[in-house]
This record gives structure tokens, sequence and C-alpha cells, in this order.
């Protein structure tokens, strides 16, 4: 609809350029409506921003560092920082939205908290933060990734929460976010929905961007620190939905001079039907209550994605992303699954990091972009390992490595 | 004039309005399907376009879906097979269906062959109020269809009143919070039509969601101008040999022969 100066804030209406809005069915109205009018005004709220930030120092383990990778960095003949996200509570940027999101639940008065989760980092960081706060907790989670993903399943489960599977569809994190939307509409008064990323209706995407927006914020003075400059030359995030993304780039956004690149999952290949790319395929559609880039067949049916990564396996993006990429303000590309996993296993040995399968999307995407040696690029190290060391594994064996 | 309006004219209680998805059971179903509705007393009959992720959905209608999405359904097929309709079916027939769909068929070529089929309205719930005031409304209404809103118990009465000024045909008062199929009481839900009721609102009520036997569809009659009835027929219609059998026998069972 109508267009705004920023690329950071969406319209009254929740709009970036073209793409965000509400499309929800009624039976969600008076939920969303009352998100979209208080979230600003509790998120400004003193009481709130001390509640906050107090926990993402002390619980969460904030700021995170910003890491000088030196080996990785003469590989590549350039400055590498990594922000390492993978250090946070819980293994993942994911919970500095739900530490937010709590905090939020809890002035709205809300008893029961509900998830999606892909890789399983989202019901982790929402069980997690029920836990803390004594709120019960139910997680959805698409029946194959639940397989795919099991440490964090015996993990949500250890915290307390109920993990549900989601078992229509392509079984992955678009069915689990069909069937936690389901679950509100069917509990419409005492439940708040945590959703994991910046997606659906206005106003989450806007909301999780300023939940996840303390990672480029911490970025910005620790930089500073290192180099005598706020801004970087790239900013490079893996895009599921876009969270860890939009926390890296949010304090950029409207810095022209920072070029941000943002990783989609290629599964198999672009073009080979078994993908999760979707700024490279995706038209514009709605899904999940708002207006984005999608994967659809030409009749508007949500093509199932197919990524090895659970936490990258969707058919949008958010549409503060789906904005970037049209107004070309971000760079988008894509990894595959055989890219990633080499990325991993070299980041491994380079650095004594295993990353995330979804940031080893970030790391694969770094050879095509033209780095010289003067470039100082900020890797968002969106999560660690830990929770795919079964696929990582299996690679060992086929290739003896 | 709009067929819905001349329907509600004529008949102001006990309007029963059946859902049933485009494709299902079998690819060529539809014509049947709605033959058979309209002969064994349906008043209107809501046309369901299946999509891959139907939110406000319950299993039952999510399940038709995939089925009809397997049979090969999508709004372009769906419109060759309407292209009798106009011939066979004389009650009024509301599409429902979901935004992303319709977006890419072209909204407004979507509207402008749903009104050369013989189209009455349309059901979009994941359209918004203010979306639709802003961009869509005026397509709709160039057309000549229809468009109804849903209300729910939750629904304030300022936005019930709103969403009343939108809707043409009827209002759609969603008996419970709820995804379709669900089963809440339908005692419980008496006091909110009451109050709709109450509220003297320009466009006649049909109650859905829930709505699966006589005994409801006779209590939301009490509150309501009728009823929508949609999981229960579509569960009808499951392993179904003949369409028209089942349907028969399952619109019997809700519909009191007029005695009296
Ligand atoms: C470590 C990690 N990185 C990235 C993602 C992708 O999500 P988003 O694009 O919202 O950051 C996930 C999702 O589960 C994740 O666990």
């Amino acid at each position: 609809m109508q267009g705004n100066s920023s690329f950071r804030l969406p319209t009254a209406q929740g709009y970036y350029g073209d793409f965000g809005g509400a499309y929800i069915p009624e039976m969600l109205y008076p939920n969303v409506e009352e998100l979209q009018l208080r979230y600003l005004e509790i998120l400004d709220e003193p009481g709130f921003q001390r509640a906050f930030r107090d926990l993402l120092r002390d619980y969460v383990g904030r700021p995170t560092p910003l890491y000088f990778a030196k080996r990785l960095s003469q590989r590549f003949q350039t400055n590498i920082y990594l922000k390492r996200e993978d250090l946070c509570h819980t293994g993942a940027h994911k919970i500095n939205n739900t530490i937010g999101q709590i905090l939020l639940a809890q002035r709205l008065g809300k008893q029961r908290i509900i998830a999606e989760t892909g890789a399983g980092q989202h019901g982790v960081a929402t069980a997690t933060v029920c836990a803390l706060m004594g709120l019960s907790c139910i997680v959805y989670m698409g029946e194959k990734d639940i397989e795919r993903q099991a440490p964090n399943v015996a993990r949500m489960r250890m915290l307390g929460a109920k993990v549900i599977p989601a078992t229509s569809g392509s079984k992955t994190l678009k069915d689990a976010t069909n069937e936690a939307i389901r679950d509100w509409i069917n509990n419409p008064t005492d439940t708040h929905y945590i959703i994991g990323s910046v997606v659906g209706p206005h106003p989450y995407p806007d909301m999780v961007a300023r939940l996840q927006s303390v990672i480029s914020e911490e970025t910005r003075w620790q930089l500073k620190e290192k180099t005598g400059s706020e801004l970087p030359t790239h900013v490079v995030a893996c895009v599921g939905g876009g969270s860890n993304a939009a926390g890296a780039f949010y304090h950029f956004l409207d810095e022209p001079g920072v070029e941000l690149v943002a990783v989609e999952a290629a599964g198999l290949g672009i073009n080979s039907g078994m993908t999760a790319a979707t700024t490279a395929l995706g038209r514009p559609g709605i899904l999940h209550g708002s207006k984005s880039l999608l994967m659809q067949t030409d009749d508007g049916q949500v093509v199932e994605p197919h990524s090895i990564s659970a936490g990258l396996d969707y058919p949008g993006i958010g549409p503060l992303h789906a904005n970037l990429f049209k107004s070309g303000r971000g760079k988008f590309l894509s990894a595959t699954d055989e890219e990633a996993i080499r990325s991993a296993f070299e980041v491994a040995k380079l650095e004594g990091i295993i990353p995330a399968l979804e940031t080893a999307h970030a790391f694969a995407a770094i050879d095509q972009l033209s780095l010289t040696e003067s470039d100082q690029v900020v890797i968002c190290l969106s999560g660690r390992g830990d929770k795919d060391l079964a696929t990582y594994m299996k690679q060992m064996d086929m290739t003896g490595s | 004039m709009s067929k819905l309006k001349d329907l509600f004219d004529r008949k102001q209680s006990g309007v029963l309005n059946v859902y049933c998805t485009a494709g299902y059971p079998g690819a060529e179903s539809t014509m049947e399907v709605m033959e058979a509705l309209q002969e064994n007393g349906a008043d209107i009959i809501e046309l369901g376009m299946p999509y891959s992720d139907p939110l406000a959905d319950g299993p039952v209608i999510q399940a038709s879906s995939s089925i009809a999405l397997l049979n090969g359904m999508s709004i372009s097929r769906l419109f060759e097979q309407l292209a009798e309709m106009k011939d066979r079916i004389y009650i009024p027939v509301i599409l429902m269906g979901y935004m992303n769909p319709v977006l890419q068929y072209g909204f407004e070529r979507f509207c402008s062959d749903a009104a050369r089929a013989g189209i009455s309205g349309l059901i979009l719930p994941d359209l918004p109020g203010y979306e639709f005031e802003h961009e869509y409304g005026a397509v709709v209404s160039k057309y000549g269809l229809d468009f109804i809103f849903l209300v729910t118990p939750e629904t304030s009465e300022e936005r019930i009143r709103k969403l009343d000024q939108l809707s043409s045909g009827f209002l759609y008062a969603v008996s419970s919070s709820s995804t379709t199929g669900s089963d809440k009481q339908m005692e419980d839900v008496s006091r909110y039509l009451q109050r709709l009721k109450g509220y003297g609102l320009k466009n006649p009520v049909l109650v859905g969601f829930g709505i699966k036997d006589r005994q409801s569809f006779e209590t939301a009659g009490k509150y309501a101008n009728g009823a929508i009835i949609g999981s229960a027929y579509i569960k009808a219609l499951e392993g179904a040999d003949d369409v028209r059998t089942s349907t028969k026998s399952f619109l019997d069972s809700i519909l009191v022969k007029q005695t009296d």
C-alpha cells in the first residue's frame, strides 16, 4: 500500500511498502487488535524496558560478544566479525524475542502461552521463559521436525512444555504455524501466541524486529570499540522468517552505506523443486496473516518448501524483508544444503565454533560476495549446532571426514 | 436484484445455508453436490474454494480441501465447472475461500468471472475490513456481488455495526470463537445471538460453526434468520457412494417437513 521513508518502521496498518498488514479471520481480531493497540505502549514502558534489559543481561547473558574471526578472515582475505548469538542462553537469538514477549504476555494478563517451532530453538526459548515465569506452554511442531530435531524436543519436554505434532501439509514449520493460529482462534481470551520470527499479522513483524534489534544495537558500539567505526561494510544473516536478520540489520537499515545480505536456503538447488529460496521463486501472496513474498503454485496454493535446516524450511519471509528485497535495499543470496554443511565443517575447524545448520547458510554465502581486504563484515552467528549433531554426524559417516 | 436479498425478503426464518467444498468428494462432484443440495431443501449454497492453508477451518473441512486439491481443483477449473450453473442452480451460491488463491487469480478477474457464472456473493475470511474498504470493496460492488463478513462472540458492538455496514446479503455470526467443526454448546450461544438481534442490524444473520443436526439448527433459528452447516455435511459425504442419496438423507435429518 502506501510507502514510507524508513525501512525499519511499518505504517500504522503494518505495511512495509507493499507488504505486511493483518490478513486474519475475524476470530483472531480481538487478540490481534489488543496487541496492535498496546504493544508500543508496553514496549516503551520504563518498567518493561528495565525488566527486559535485566533479563537479557543476567539470564540470557547479553551483550553477546562481537568476535573477530581471525582464521576465517584470512581464509576469505577480509575482516569478519561474528555476532555471537549462539552464546545466548538456550543457544540461539530466539530467546531475545521470547523474553520480550513473555513480559508483554504478563502485562496483558495472559496465562497460557502457545508457540510454533521449526528447528525447535524458538520452542525451547519459549518453553524456557514459560518455566521462568510459571506459565503453561504449548508448542506446535511439524512431525517431520520432531524427528530431525530430537534433542530440542527433549529439552522442551524437560522444561515442562507440551509438544504437539503438526501432521498436516508438509509437516514442518508452516503447518506448525497453522496449528498454533488455530489454537489461538479456539482460545481467544487467556492465550498469548509467541510467534518466533518477523512473520504473522501486524504487529508481530514490527514487535519481533524491535525485540531482536538488540543484536545490531550492540554490534554498533562493539564495532566502534574494535575498529573506531560503528558501521561495517556488510551485515550477513540467514533468513527463515527473518528474525535474526531483522535484529542484525535493524540499526543499519537506514544507513545506506551498509550492505545488508540475507541468505536463504536453496535446499537441493533453486530450480530443483526442493528449496526454500523464497525471494528467488516467490511472488506476492498472503500467508499466516501478512502479505509478503511466498512460494506458491500458479493457483495460489502454498508450495511445500525444502531445506536441510528446519529453521529455514519455510515458504515465506517476513514483510520487512520482502520490502528490502523489492526496494533493492537488501541483497538476497541463497546457499544449498550441501554448501551449508560444507561451511559448517569449515567454520568448526577454522574457528572452533559449531554453528547451527541455519547459520551455516550465512557462512556459505561469504564466497558469493566480492569482499576486499578493507571490508568489515559482520556475520550474525544466530545459533549453535548442538541440535544438528545428528545431521552433521551422518555427513561424517558418509564422507569419513 | 441480489438473489440473497430476494431470498431474505421471502423467508426470514429457518434459512438453511449448506457448505460444500468444490472438487469434493470427486473432482467432478461440484455441480452434482450443488444440485442435490438445491433439490433437498438448502436455501443457499456456500461453495468452498480449497486452499492449502485454511486457517479458519477445522480438520474436517481442511481434509476435504486437501482431497479437492489432490483432485486437481483450482479456481480456473472451478469456473469451468460452473459454466452451466446459471441454467441449473437457481438458489443463491456464495463462494467462500482464502485471499491468496484469489489474489493469484487476480481479484478483479475473479469477481468478474464469479459474477458471469451467476455467483451471488463472497466470503473471504482473511480479507480484513480495512483492506476491503480501501482497496477491494469497490471491485466487489462493481460486479454486483454481495460480500459477507464474519462476527464472533468476541466482536465488539462498534465493530459489529461497522462490519454490518460493510456487508450485504447477510452477516455471518460465528457461534463461538473457534475453527469450523468445533463442538461448543449451542445454548451458550443464545445470549450472544440475542445481543445481535437487539442491535437492529441492516443484514439478516445466519449462524455458523458447530451447527450439525436438527437440534442445533433449530436452536440457532430461534435467534437468527437461519444457520450454516459445514463440517457435518462434509462428514456425511465422506466415503459416500452416491452424493445424491447421502445429501438427501443428511438434509432430511436436519429439516422438518412443513406441518401445522
Ligand atoms: C539458529 C537459528 N538461526 C536462524 C533461524 C531462522 O529463523 P529467523 O529467520 O527468524 O532468524 C532459526 C530458526 O529456528 C534458528 O534456530
